[in-house]
């Protein structure tokens, strides 16, 4: 008794976990239960039941409810797309003017409003891809494609690499300083040289125009919401979802609603880019202090100036980290979207990854890196960026830049125009080097692949086979094995004990949704491998984080890593594991626990440095040695900091297992794949998408619940 | 007498919902716990006051009196909840947006206790920021605001960033954003409560010396009695947002108003703070030494020549004209005498 009442909680959770177990053992799987064939696969089968709603029928395999919920929400996929299409194709017609033809056309305003963003977002694209690599549409754009066959020569001629990367490296110069433009300098020649320009360009001229894009939307619309208490109130669900969704998910329905191609892409870069900006815009401008604010209004401020030169200046901060988070969800799409048309990198990345063509792959992925790391730290100087008034300068060292630039730019044409002599017969390699014209490394790396299969066949099958037969079959039989009553007792359980009864009912209702869609079984699967890369994620990066941050220089190359790492697109993960493990779950598993080991490890440095130095002095005085240190004093005061990096852990393991997809898993992610290629895939993508975002949900809610309580109750913040 | 630069009539600050609707019920009675019942907070109760030009009236408070939230309604970064406030005879409360941020480029400036300066911008661009969002060109400004560096000291270090300085350097750069659109009126909320004792003795002597080439009209809030002391022309100490007192330091002193304003008053060292007018025998007698005093010296920088004395000695007044006298005896009894009837 005594036990009791000295830990209660303990055993709360200890009944909790009985009833679990209890509940599980004495639910027996049902005698007709097989995974593959899961709930709701839309063939039809006499063993199937049905039911019908709203006019949707919806087929299932049905199950005694305590083992499986049925999917009562089997009809939402069909009705969204159904939604979709009326919304796309009937919804208020109106009367267009029609430039082209010269006349009124009847539309449904929404595929209206779609094609003029479309037809926009398209315009912006080349005009900045034209500029870099020349092309006709600008032009055609502001005349017609019968006045381009009149005048042949009207043609936006594109820069020669060397123009564009003089001007990148002069830039980065201006910005920062000459290791920026180095670094500028060596990325764009090597682009050119190992013949990626052109692509390289094409996915350039998309993120030029996504970043800003949603940059400006993410700040304007993370003002609105400071502004205005109900514009919060109403962003507030949607940033939520949105920070825990796949990338992948929203593609079906932006495919329906924007077609396919770049402008397309434009638009899922601007849905899964703006969200976090909005989130740390807002963050940022509420820390700002109050005095400063008052400060600015008794320097006489008005509203606007007091929002451009007060608070957003102030936040710079956070707005900042938004913009690094735009600059990675760019990158990460650049590669996503080439799913539905978009050119570029990702696209040749995509395709060589499908053909097995590791070498292909990874210097596709190597530029993609090196130019997000670029794009990365430009942005950083901009933003950091001093005026100097006191400089007395001539108008020589005023205009440098410029002057160099302007240099470069007749340079870089008379090299051009010298490269037409110099390389008569073949490709003018001073205006630009072709694709796969360039150096290529690919076989190298290809043979590296074929060596390394070769020697080490045996050792990695062996491991491979281990670790899915002995490992991964068992706990994946274990996940599904769990009666659905069980699995929603346990969360609904651990949500009271945590947060009470408002959280349980939280994380009841997410649970709810996803045990009631078709595919439960697939969620389950999906948790299993998400599970697994967290637990391991987070194994290597608790500790690696508390060895780096015994060293002060080895914390800060450390935080360093997981930058560089962090702005890596999540696709370029796939393609070294698929050059050891070939096509199976341990190339995603593997992937999974890199990926997801970035924000382990950066959250642990950081909560272990956030420890205020006093204590630190306090626990030296009172004779403790370092590991007591770490154990007693450093870990408690880290741990909420560290939840909160296992709570990033979790949705940046969810959204490799969901990429992992493209290698081949059996879970959400594969059918959100499939829903690409299905003509009725947008609601399915949607839905599938939402179900994983719950996932994330469900954990944020108890993860964040927790450390709140457990930072009021040590007293930080 | 000139028109006051700051009135205040009745002005009252209550937080809460329906603050306004339950002020208008109480008729200007307003009790702190009654309101407080109502989930209101009283921060400013019935404050009424006058500012003349070149003054400087420090308002003095513990935490939560209301010192800062009635600097807050002068200065129209909160509206008041009731009352009247005239700025140079303008009835502040009627201005509209754009005439109050006139008011604010031309004729105030504000100093923080946190010094609140934009952590983007150096020293000079700090200073120069008020002038900037008045449209000044950059060039002008950013001249204007080296004067400004001058004035508080910190030639030099024009182009740090607020982080690079101390606390006592960072509240120069915001005393000198403060003045640098040539303000009339000047609101100083706790300037010098964040910085360490003998910085803060420093900045003291350092204001004094700006103030008398400045004479700006000055509102000045503190939660240090010796400061106000030192500073002010008047007190106004206030307490759960009443004002209990406002007077001369001297008076003060001698006549707290209430028990509360009395326990303040226990351990002012008298010497430092009464005048030789605040003590003096109006009556003139013929039985004076030679020695002569102005009315206006600190009782503690005359008291030794004074004590010397066998008889009393004459007080003369700004034309040296004699106009009372003031007795040794006097001297030590304000100094050491019992608190209560040292008059």
């Amino acid at each position: 008794m005594d036990y009791l009442k000295k830990y209660p909680k303990l055993f709360q959770w200890l009944f909790l976990l009985i009833i679990f177990f209890a509940l599980c053992f004495s639910i027996d799987v049902p005698e007709t239960y097989k995974f593959i064939r899961g709930q709701a696969e839309f063939v039809k089968d006499p063993n199937q039941s049905t039911y019908v709603f709203l006019g949707k029928e919806v087929r299932y395999y049905a199950f005694d409810v305590f083992w499986r919920l049925p999917p009562l929400l089997g009809w939402l996929p069909i009705w969204i797309n159904d939604s979709l299409f009326f919304l796309m194709n009937e919804w208020m017609p109106m009367e267009f003017w029609n430039e082209d033809t010269q006349e009124y056309k009847t539309r449904p305003l929404v595929l209206e409003i779609s094609r003029t963003l479309t037809s926009f977002m398209t315009f912006l694209i080349f005009l900045i891809r034209e500029t870099l690599l020349g092309g006709l549409e600008t032009i055609v754009a502001f005349t017609s494609w019968d006045w381009i066959d009149k005048n042949p020569w009207a043609e936006l001629p594109g820069l020669p690499w060397t123009i564009v990367a003089a001007g990148f490296a002069i830039l980065a110069y201006k910005l920062s300083g000459k290791g920026l433009a180095i670094f500028a300098g060596l990325v764009m020649v090597y682009i050119s040289i190992f013949g990626q320009w052109k692509p390289s360009m094409q996915t350039l001229s998309f993120i030029l125009v996504a970043a800003p894009l949603s940059f400006i939307f993410g700040l304007g619309l993370g003002v609105a919401a400071y502004k205005s208490k109900r514009v919060e109130k109403a962003l507030y669900p949607i940033l939520l979802v949105m920070q825990t969704m796949p990338q992948y998910a929203v593609l079906v329905p932006a495919l329906v609603l924007f077609g396919v191609g770049d402008h397309a892409a434009v638009i899922i870069t601007m849905i899964v880019a703006v969200p976090p900006m909005i989130l740390l815009t807002l963050l940022g401008l509420r820390a700002v202090p109050p005095e400063v604010i008052e400060a600015g209004r008794m320097s006489g401020c008005n509203n606007w100036q007091l929002m451009t030169k007060v608070l957003i200046p102030t936040a710079r901060r956070d707005i900042l980290i938004g913009v690094n988070q735009v600059i990675m969800v760019c990158f990460s799409m650049a590669v996503i979207s080439a799913f539905i048309g978009a050119k570029g990198l990702g696209f040749n990345l995509l395709l060589a990854l499908n053909q097995l063509n590791i070498g292909l792959a990874l210097e596709a992925g190597l530029c993609i890196s090196l130019i997000a790391i670029l794009l990365d730290k430009m942005s950083l100087a901009w933003a950091n960026k001093q005026t100097d008034y006191f400089g007395n300068l001539t108008f020589y060292q005023r205009n440098k830049n410029s002057l160099f630039f302007g240099a470069s730019v007749i340079i870089g044409i008379i090299l051009a125009y010298v490269g037409t002599f110099i390389f008569k017969d073949t490709f003018n390699y001073l205006f630009e080097v072709p694709h796969n014209k360039g150096i290529s490394t690919a076989d190298f790396w290809n043979k590296g692949v074929d060596w390394i299969f070769d020697t080490f066949f045996v050792y990695i099958k062996a491991f491979n086979t281990w670790l899915i037969v002995e490992v991964l079959q068992p706990m994946r039989a274990l996940y599904l094995r769990m009666p659905a009553v069980a699995t929603l007792v346990l969360v609904v359980g651990a949500g009271y004990l945590i947060g009470g009864i408002r959280s349980a009912l939280v994380v009841f209702g997410l649970t709810l949704f996803i045990a009631l869609s078709p595919w439960w079984d697939r969620a389950l699967v999906t948790t299993y491998m998400a599970t697994f890369g967290v637990i391991m994620s987070c194994a290597i990066g608790f500790t690696v984080g508390t060895l780096c941050f015994q060293s002060k220089r080895a914390a800060a190359f450390m935080l360093g890593v997981c930058d560089i790492f962090q702005t890596f697109p999540s696709f370029v993960y796939l393609i070294p594991v698929m050059m050891l493990f070939g096509i199976t779950d341990t190339s995603v598993l593997i992937a999974v626990i890199v990926y997801a080991t970035i924000p382990a490890t950066r959250y642990t440095i950081e909560g272990l440095r956030s420890v205020p130095a006093g204590l630190h002095d306090a626990a030296t005085m009172s004779g403790v040695n370092k590991f007591q240190r770490l154990t007693k004093i450093e870990f408690p005061l880290a741990f909420p900091h560290m939840m909160l990096g296992l709570n990033q852990t979790i949705v940046f393991a969810l959204f490799m297992v969901i990429i992992g997809a493209f290698i081949g898993t059996e879970d959400l992610g594969q059918y959100i794949l499939k829903a690409l290629s299905d003509k009725n895939g947008a609601g399915i993508g949607l839905t599938l998408g939402i179900c994983v975002a719950f996932i994330g949900l469900i954990f944020d809610n108890l993860i964040r619940t927790w450390v709140g309580q457990r930072k009021k109750h040590l007293g930080i913040d | 007498m000139s028109e006051p630069v700051i009135k205040c009539e009745n002005v009252y600050k209550i937080f809460g919902a329906n603050a306004e609707k339950m002020l208008q019920e109480s008729n200007g009675n307003v009790d702190a716990k009654t309101f407080q019942d109502n989930g209101c907070i009283v921060g400013v109760n019935n404050a009424s006051f006058e500012v003349s030009k070149g003054e400087m009236l420090v308002v003095m408070g513990l935490s939560g009196s209301g010192k800062s939230t009635l600097l807050r309604c002068i200065s129209r970064l909160t509206d008041a909840t009731g009352g009247k406030i005239f700025i140079e005879g303008q009835d502040l409360l009627k201005l509209n947006n754009k005439e109050l941020i006139d008011l604010r480029r031309n004729k105030m400036g504000m100093v923080f206790q946190s010094f609140a300066l934009l952590p983007h911008k150096t020293v000079v661009e700090n200073i120069a920021f008020p002038l900037q969002i008045k449209g000044i060109k950059t060039e002008d400004s950013i001249s204007k605001a080296m004067d400004m560096v001058k004035l508080v000291g910190l030639d030099g270090r024009e182009n740090y960033f607020p982080r690079e300085l101390s606390g006592g350097q960072q509240q120069r750069v915001g005393i000198a954003r403060s003045l640098a659109v040539e303000p009339d009126i000047w609101f100083l909320d706790e300037p010098f409560s964040a910085l360490d004792p003998l910085i803060r003795k420093e900045m003291q002597d350092e204001f004094l010396r700006l103030q008398e080439k400045l004479q700006k009209t000055i509102m000045f809030i503190t939660h240090d009695f010796d400061e106000a002391l030192k500073l002010a022309d008047r007190i106004a100490i206030m307490k759960d947002g009443i004002i209990e007192q406002l007077d001369t330091p001297a008076k003060i002193v001698l006549n707290p108003a209430t028990e509360y304003v009395r326990k303040f008053t226990e351990e002012v060292p008298r010497e430092k703070v009464l005048l030789i007018e605040d003590v003096m025998d109006t009556s003139i007698t013929e039985d004076v030494g030679d020695l002569k005093v102005s009315k206006y010296e600190v009782i503690e920088n005359v008291a030794e020549k004074i004590l010397s004395q066998e008889k009393s000695v004459a007080v003369t007044d700004e034309n040296n004209k004699v106009i009372g006298s003031i007795n040794p005896t006097k001297i030590i009894n304000t100094v050491f005498g019992g608190r209560k009837n040292s008059n």
